[in-house]
């Protein structure tokens, strides 16, 4: 197919550790149309044919996934590795092996009905790792409900993080949402919502904002997944970043499912990754159980944002080991053969962990006592945060405007009436008094 | 040896209180009032209200072979499991997944029925139905009007469940019944439980226009009634008194029913008098003769909905109230509603307008 080498493949320089990108010109090539000149159409600039031809996926070659490491952890290309200092590497190792551990917990913890609902990260651990340490700190995050990891290597604690799940006092969204609802303007995350996609133009929105202040440095970060590229913002978002001249990193988890629902049945065609150089963004494709290839892919995608005012978009290819949330059991729509084979094949904690060991920066030793430290950090957290009483019970009427209007004023002062009456069918006491 | 005894006293004691605190938060706010009565003759069975909405849908894609349903994770059973087994029996080509996009469902569901099949979709949350606003407002409403009556859409059901559950939070709990009521063109119903359920949403896949049907999610399993086995109706605009009294009219819809059904009985047990107890079955169109005829008997109403107060449905029942019963009216109407705040995860309890809440306005109700 001629159409196939269109998909031009170039090397972004000022990147020690290259990383192959796909050139958004996928435009056909011009030598079937010796007698034809190039229309001037003010929708499409191409060459006229007088064959009708139509395009379809198999019209280009699947766009590749980029890995650094192989499922042991070996670097396959030395030249692709990169340069990062051996304490950073194991602080990203100990954030992978923290967030499993919190999730293994907080699994168990909604299990018994401590708290309400928890989703786990397992099968993502390398995505938040490596996008997370090839980010500025002050890079701006709007994130899905999966992305944990980035937060804790960013630096928020597990106390915070399990508060949040709690609802309690000491929760920074002061028990508003559901548990994994995070959010801290400290660590430049914005605070998540339910709703899938209806991050994704906002992160445009504020890519562009950033982009008009003077000396900008920071770019904007949106996760999202393989079930949410299939809303409609999605592609509002997609075709913002690019129209507008966004600086502002698209990043697909595709786990291969949304809730129950397949990739095959959430979309033909060349996955996620195809719809970049579709609406003229920068695309590339990794390995999302490989961390530094998410590193690496990241770097240049925030090198390019920041340095063209562009868009890129990175698909991130993974696999939800855990189930949708607490609320779901995936074995009513998935083998559990498949579910571990991908656990032991692809998984992203093993094979960065054989990485440092290669390395010698990580032994078994060392290993032991990390997963028990970091279990018993969860499980000592999650004494305190148990007994922390609810936030007070007008914080429920606070923040719905900046200034309480009189009609939610009234409000307050009518419940405060009927507690004082009715009080002793409440649980007061699980609230902070004011 | 004591010391340690009484350490485990105490930590039990603990445990005990911990627990308890937690059942006072995540048990559901209501006791349920199954329905005795069915509404026709013959077989029953005892069904939650998953089980008579998959039974609906069961009989829709048997007797209607133009019937297909879909939306988020459908095929599995959808996350509700209301679609258990369908796809199983009737295949893949009339019971399957969507990609993952409300306003896709929508308009992919206008123009089935447009083009005459009978579509039954499925938003998993109604807190996520904003995303098919425009198609279900500006589309299904009006497809009829615009067209002069050409073409209709009237074969379209969208399903989704709605309302508190315990512990949804900002976006698993909401009613979002008000923002559609003020469509002309759309029909919106919400059943109280499973006989309801069938016999409703069986009426909304045949009716011949547009509809939305809110199921109340803390329903499927917690509500269960001996469901009639065969093919039934309830009629669209008709609510139902469910008690007789003529102290007072109490309103509700969904879930608040019962919590009404609950202050009905606590008011004749404390206050003395009996309160009559209407279940509103359909937002739109609503049921003003039953309403209104009710009103003027007692002279006092109370209004009762889980969303917000500002522009909930209350406000409309009430505006026409007022006007239809000014001369017969004791005490101004009173609602008892969610606060005007985002539907809150913790504070869901204090959230609600619970049965207490409800005690108290109809206690100033009566003694106006």
């Amino acid at each position: 197919m001629a159409l196939k080498a269109g998909v031009r493949v170039f090397r972004l320089n000022g990147l020690r550790p290259a990383v192959r990108l796909l050139s958004t010109h996928t435009r056909p090539e011009v030598q079937n149309a010796q007698n034809s000149k190039v229309a001037e159409f003010p929708g499409a600039r191409a060459p006229y044919i007088s064959e009708l031809k139509f395009v379809s996926e198999t019209s280009y070659d699947p766009i590749p996934i980029y890995r650094v490491l192989d499922h042991n952890g070996e670097v396959i290309d030395s030249k692709e590795e990169p340069a990062i200092e051996k304490d950073t590497l194991v602080n990203m190792y100990k954030t992978m092996v923290q967030l499993s551990q919190m999730d293994k917990i907080l699994y168990e913890s909604q299990r018994q009905g401590r708290i309400s609902f928890y989703m786990t990260n397992y099968g993502e651990e390398g995505i938040h790792v490596g996008s997370a340490a090839a980010l500025s700190p002050s890079d701006l995050v709007f994130a899905q409900y999966r992305e944990v990891g980035v937060l804790l290597y960013r630096g928020m604690t597990v106390t915070e993080i399990v508060n949040q799940c709690y609802g309690n006092c000491e929760d920074p969204g002061k028990g508003r949402q559901m548990p994994v609802h995070y959010g801290s303007k400290q660590h430049n995350f914005v605070t998540l919502s339910s709703p899938l996609a209806t991050q994704m133009p906002q992160a445009v929105g504020a890519a562009y904002a950033l982009k008009r202040v003077p000396n900008n440095d920071r770019c904007v970060i949106c996760y999202f997944g393989d079930g949410a590229a299939s809303e409609g913002d999605a592609h509002a978002a997609f075709n913002f970043a690019a129209t507008l001249d966004c600086p502002i990193i698209l990043m697909c988890r595709n786990n291969g499912y949304a809730i129950s629902t397949p990739t095959r049945e959430q979309y033909r065609g060349d996955g996620v990754a195809s719809r970049g150089p579709a609406l003229g963004i920068l695309t590339a494709r990794v390995d999302g159980t490989d961390p530094l290839a998410v590193y690496n892919a990241i770097r240049a995608a925030r090198d390019h944002a920041l340095r063209h005012n562009r868009p890129a978009l990175i698909e991130a290819m993974s696999y939800r080991v855990g189930h949708h949330s607490t609320s779901d059991d995936s074995t009513a729509y998935r083998s559990l053969e498949e579910i571990q084979k991908w656990n032991n094949d692809e998984n992203p904690i093993q094979k960065f962990k054989m990485y440092l060991e290669r390395k010698g920066y990580w032994d078994a030793g060392s290993d032991e006592a990390l997963q028990k430290e970091a279990r018993d950090l969860v499980v000592k957290t999650m004494q305190q945060a148990e007994k922390k009483q609810l936030p007070p019970w007008k914080e429920m009427f606070e923040d719905v405007y900046h200034d309480m209007p009189p009609r939610i004023q009234k409000q307050v002062k009518e419940l405060e009436d009927h507690l004082a009456v009715y009080g002793e069918h409440y649980a007061l006491d699980t609230f902070k008094p004011e | 040896m004591t010391a340690l005894a009484s350490r485990n006293v105490n930590f039990l004691t603990k445990i005990v209180k911990c627990v308890n605190n937690y059942s006072k938060r995540l048990s559901s706010h209501f006791i349920y009032f199954p329905d005795n009565e069915a509404p026709v003759e013959g077989e029953t069975n005892k069904m939650n209200m998953m089980q008579a909405i998959n039974n609906a849908m069961d009989i829709t894609l048997q007797n209607d072979p133009t019937a297909v349903l879909f939306g988020e994770d459908v095929a599995f059973g959808g996350v509700f499991r209301c679609a258990l087994g369908l796809q199983e029996k009737y295949g893949k080509d009339r019971v399957f997944n969507t990609p993952l996009c409300e306003q896709g469902i929508a308009g992919f569901g206008i123009g089935l029925a447009t083009a005459g099949a009978t579509a039954i979709a499925e938003i998993q949350f109604a807190d996520y139905i904003f995303p098919a606003f425009d198609q279900i407002v500006n589309e299904a409403a009006k497809a009829r009007y615009r067209s002069g009556g050409q073409f209709d859409c009237g074969g379209l059901t969208i399903r989704a469940p709605c309302s508190a559950v315990g512990h949804g939070g900002l976006y698993h709990s909401q009613s979002p019944e008000a923002f559609f009521a003020h469509v002309p063109g759309l029909k919106i119903v919400v059943p109280r439980g499973p006989i309801a359920a069938k016999g409703l949403l069986l009426s909304c896949v045949r009716e011949r226009d547009p509809c939305l049907f809110l199921e109340p999610k803390i329903l499927y399993r917690s509500a269960n009634e001996m469901v009639p086995v065969d093919d039934y109706t309830l009629p669209i605009g008709k609510a139902q008194v469910l008690r007789e009294g003529d102290a007072a009219t109490l309103i509700a819809w969904g879930t608040q029913v019962h919590v009404l059904l609950e202050v009905a009985d606590m008011a004749k047990e404390k206050l003395g008098v009996n309160v009559e107890v209407i279940d509103l079955m359909s937002i739109l169109p609503w049921d003003e003769e039953t309403v209104c005829n009710s009103v003027k008997k007692t002279g006092r109403c109370l209004i009762s909905h889980e969303a917000p107060l500002t522009s909930g449905f209350g406000a409309e029942l009430a505006a026409t109230i007022q006007e239809e019963c000014f001369l017969h009216l004791e005490a101004p109407i009173s609602r008892v509603t969610g606060w005007d705040a985002p539907f809150p995860h913790v504070f869901e309890p204090l959230y609600l307008p619970t049965k207490w809440r409800c005690m108290q306005h109809l206690h100033q109700l009566i003694n106006y």
